[in-house]
């Protein structure tokens, strides 16, 4: 078992070296960050003062070092667009994504398991195939749009909930956070849901599939066939059985909300990093989509590590089968 | 003779389709005394498994019963639903399935298997429970039972886990056990002793059992009397030795013929022509009769033939006799 | 006759048949993908066309007539006085050919690279297979999104309006391409160890026509059903990009593009400039989803 976790953790920092080598590349090869920042209007020698002060006069070894040596102690370089560190401007917008994603992610899991096991389990019931038919128009819906309507409803027509920002924020010197506030709280609700919405579709019909695909299953029939109550066939034998895979795809589902939180953020207007990353995309501004990219990566390589071991956790099978693998 | 455990009065099981209604069981009656073994033959298809998962009531949608009557222990039990038809799964009829690598959760020791289906059927304590865990291990042959309670199922080897699986079925013993090819995905050399466990286990306790299997060995080694099913009608029910040795239908006759068993010391193995006809398309008359060189206009216009309008032992208007096979004997 | 009863009588059409919600969904896709490839002979305005334009028509109410010009719209104007149910119709000839092209583009390398990772094994597989790994660690949108803001930096500044509709695809593409290989791998795996694929390859067959002729046609059902449910995916990728901004430009409307325009008119009344755009957009999206699930069941027996 050991073994297998440090090889994982070796692909995994495999994977994070070519995401930095994919960032790297951008600084180096794609556009010219130059054109960007100065416009039309440039002199040879605003050109040459501007090169040198980013350090793209340099060779190419000597850059790609500094931005390993400086991507590893967080340092993305300055941003060619607000002309300050992409550090500092990434510190202070995450905690509104990482807020907003926390409160997503659990509405997604907690509505998406509940949900998938009750229209897996009434499987032919009025209840279930609306929900089912619902999820399907939730899956075709764009994030974009469920931001729409919602601020539609409860904004333009209600007036209940702010359409855009954070409402109130208080200030922990090194984290903001909407907790804390009621008008913080009630600003959280719809982005939330915005944002949760989709994952939970998503979790509620793998749920439902593997359920569905467990209760088939000889171990469950025989179970029944033993005369187990209908609990124990569906939570004891089934659901568990059904969480194995389930772990993996809610796993990479919570990475992808916070990548998710972009769409979000652009809606209603979030200050998060989301919305940053939008924007450094619409100005080709180079050093906060590579840092941008350098950190996502970082999560979802974190997030895939964790579900790795998860599994252990869950399945006797793969616990023996690794340290003693006999017949 | 007491009153048999088992007794099933032309149960019929009907699958409707887009293509009509399918019947892989048709109007199938049989006892099981207690102690008995009563072996199901047939090719694929021809309605054993259907028959024993319709005692149980396990039928999968859309499949269901829609005639006939099941008693067990006097009692009738096809109309059964929700917590009645629970209590009698397990507690009265335990049931054996064919795989046993798929048919125990991987993610449960196999004592929590066994524990949880002791608790569900008999007024014990957890610790009782797991005493009668243990005891059923041990009686099943696993060695080391102790240990083999905290292991799971995958740490078994296949023909161990038929045997924890045969544990499970009868730990709340009951009256009566459906075991479904519970040799078929086993290894040669194991299958020999799950079905000598089988019937020890059944002979001490004098319980019921419907072995279903297409494998006439194991049917000559356990069965004491045997229902041999075609197209999903009964076409011979009789003691073992008379199906194996003096079959009267021609169909009883050609799986004898075709089977290599040792202990029929024949010269040669015949082979039936053609194969059994699908559900979809039944014959009129015997279902047999295209394929049987006796066959007569009779055969093919319906009624066709069943055991109660025949001689109550075959279905067939024209069953064999001693002189049929003596003559077929010379010939060959 | 005969074969056309036949085919009418097979269980794929029999099960067309009898769900309502693929034969509708079917309906409005073809009515959609029409009404998008005859946009020119429906729409009443070329809305690209400036001189038909009057900006005295501006937020005209749909089915009311313009207080100064008299005009109606079916669906009313926005703020520069184009028709919305022209926009709507051009918008959506450039999100249908941005998903169409995108999943052909993205089926063909997909398609390619799991035939050559199932065939080859070996390092073709491992460094096809790792790539797809990699990527499939994120999110579609965000390679998208990625690949855009990577091309988008590699063009020059005043070609990056024309070249926009091909980047779309290119990255929609580019963020599309696993799901094929990985099922296409997986069943040339299973294929090449049957009897009659080592048969064909005894005789001398080459390995593209083995590829071609036998291992092919056993996907082919599951690739059907990735690509349609990859349209609606596309379809949805492209909106979600041009709202955002990064992706259709402003000359170039596409559905998406007329959502963003629209939402700067939610609050101050001019509800039809944004719901008619999006009211198309979800119809498209959710029948083309529908008909991907439907044809999953019934391709798939086994799910039924």
């Amino acid at each position: 078992m050991l073994a297998y976790v440090i090889r994982r953790v070796f692909q995994s920092l495999i994977v994070l070296l070519v995401v930095g080598l994919v960032a790297f590349s951008m600084f180096t090869f794609v556009g010219d960050p130059i054109d960007n920042m100065l416009g039309q209007e440039r002199t040879d020698a605003d050109i040459a003062r501007l090169r040198a002060q980013l350090g793209l006069d340099q060779p190419f070894p000597v850059q790609y070092l500094r931005f390993l040596e400086n991507a590893i102690q967080g340092n993305f370089g300055v941003s060619y667009r607000q002309g300050r560190p992409v550090a500092e401007i990434i510190a202070e917008r995450a905690p509104a994504t990482l807020e907003l994603a926390f409160v997503s992610g659990l509405f997604a899991i907690t509505f998406g398991i509940g949900l998938g096991v009750f229209t897996a389990l009434r499987r032919n019931g009025w209840a279930a195939n609306t929900i089912m038919t619902l999820s399907l128009v939730g899956v075709s819906l764009p994030t974009f749009l469920i931001g729409i309507v919602l601020i539609y409803i409860f904004s333009v027509e209600l007036n209940w909930l702010p359409s855009f920002g954070r409402g109130e924020v208080v200030d922990l010197g090194w984290w903001t956070t909407g907790f804390l506030t009621a008008s913080g709280l009630k600003a959280l609700i719809l982005p939330s849901i915005t944002l949760g919405l989709y994952q939970m579709t998503l979790i509620m019909r793998l749920v439902r599939t593997e359920m569905l695909e467990v209760l088939r299953q000889d171990y469950i029939r025989f179970a029944r066939a033993r005369g187990l109550k209908d609990r124990a066939v569906h939570f004891r034998h089934a659901l568990k059985n059904t969480l194995v895979p389930v772990i993996t795809v809610t796993g990479l589902q919570l990475g992808s909300i916070i990548a998710f939180a972009i769409i979000t953020e652009t809606v209603f207007q979030w200050p998060g990093v989301g919305l940053l990353f939008i924007n450094a995309i619409q100005f080709v501004d180079i050093p906060v989509m590579a840092a941008y990219l350098m950190l996502i990566s970082v999560m979802f390589v974190m997030i895939n590590l964790i579900v790795d071991l998860l599994y252990f956790a869950i399945d006797p099978r793969l616990r023996v089968d690794r340290t003693a693998a006999k017949g | 003779m007491t009153d048999p455990v088992l007794s099933v009065r032309n149960l019929t099981v009907e699958i409707p389709t887009r293509r009509g209604v399918l019947r892989p069981v048709d109007g199938v009656s049989y006892d099981i005394a207690a102690g008995e073994i009563l072996g199901v033959v047939g090719e694929s298809g021809a309605g054993k498994s259907m028959t024993g998962n319709a005692v149980i009531g396990l039928l999968d949608p859309p499949a269901r019963i829609t005639g006939g009557e099941i008693h067990l222990l006097g009692e009738r039990i096809d109309q059964l639903k929700g917590e009645a038809l629970r209590k009698i799964r397990g507690k009265k009829i335990g049931m054996i399935f064919q795989d046993p690598l798929t048919s125990l959760n991987p993610l449960l020791k196999v004592g929590e298997q066994l524990t949880e289906t002791i608790l569900a059927h008999l007024p014990v304590s957890q610790s009782d429970a797991e005493a009668r865990a243990l005891a059923a291990l041990e009686e099943v042959g696993i060695p080391a039972a102790t240990q083999r309670l905290n292991s799971y199922p995958h740490e078994f080897s296949g023909g161990m886990r038929q045997r924890v699986v045969i544990a499970l079925a009868l730990c709340a013993e009951p009256s009566l056990v459906i075991a479904d090819e519970p040799t078929t995905a086993l290894d040669v050399s194991v299958q020999a002793q799950i079905i000598a466990l089988l019937k020890r286990l059944c002979r001490e306790r004098g319980t019921a059992v419907m072995l279903v299997t297409h494998d006439m060995g194991v049917i000559a080694e356990a069965a004491d009397r045997v229902a041999v099913m075609y197209a999903g009608r009964l076409a011979e029910l009789a003691p073992v030795q008379q199906v194996v040795q003096a079959p009267q239908h021609p169909y009883t006759d050609g799986l004898m013929g075709s089977t290599p068993l040792a202990s029929l010391g024949q010269k040669r193995l015949r082979q039936i022509p053609g194969s059994m006809p699908r559900l979809t398309a039944l014959p009129d008359g015997c279902a047999f009769h295209p394929r049987c060189q006796r066959a007569t206009d009779r055969c093919r216009s319906n009624p066709g033939p069943t055991l109660a309008a025949c001689n109550g032992r075959a279905a067939c208007w024209h069953p064999l006799t001693d002189e049929d096979r003596a003559a077929r004997e010379a010939t060959a | 006759m005969t074969a056309l009863a036949r085919a009418w009588d097979s269980d794929f059409l029999y099960s067309f048949r009898r769900s309502p919600v693929a034969v509708v969904s079917f309906l409005v896709v073809v009515t959609l993908v029409l009404a998008a490839l005859f946009a020119p002979l429906i729409a009443p305005h070329d809305p690209f066309d400036p001189a038909t334009l009057n900006l005295m028509n501006g937020f005209t109410p749909p089915m009311t007539p313009n207080a100064f010009t008299g005009e109606t719209f079916l669906m009313g104007t926005d703020d520069q006085g184009r028709d919305v149910f022209s926009t709507i119709l051009y918008g959506m000839r450039i999100s249908l050919f941005v998903g169409f092209s995108a999943v052909l583009f993205a089926l063909i390398l997909g398609v390619t690279l799991g035939l050559l990772a199932g065939y080859r094994g070996g390092w073709t597989e491992t460094v096809i297979m790792r790539v797809a790994d990699v990527q499939l660690t994120f999110p579609a949108i965000l390679v998208a999104m990625l690949i855009f803001g990577i091309a988008k930096g590699i063009t020059p500044v005043e070609y990056r309006d024309q070249m926009a509709i091909w980047v779309l695809i290119l990255a929609i593409g580019l963020s599309d391409w696993v799901q094929f290989a990985r099922v296409v791998r997986g069943a040339t795996l299973v294929e090449k160890n049957r009897e009659y694929v080592q048969a064909a390859r005894l005789i001398g067959r080459s390995s593209g026509a083995i590829m071609m002729r036998h291992i092919l046609p056993n996907v082919l059902n599951s690739v059907l059903v990735i690509a349609t449910i990859s349209l609606a995916l596309a379809i949805i990728a492209e909106a979600t990009l041009s709202f955002l901004g990064v992706g259709a430009p402003p000359t170039q409307p596409s559905l998406g593009t007329l959502i963003r325009i629209g939402q700067g008119f939610l609050f101050s009344g001019e509800w039809w400039i944004l719901f008619f755009p999006s009211v198309t957009l979800l119809a498209l999206a959710l029948s083309v989803n529908l008909l991907g699930d439907w044809l999953r069941d019934a391709l798939n027996p086994r799910l039924r």
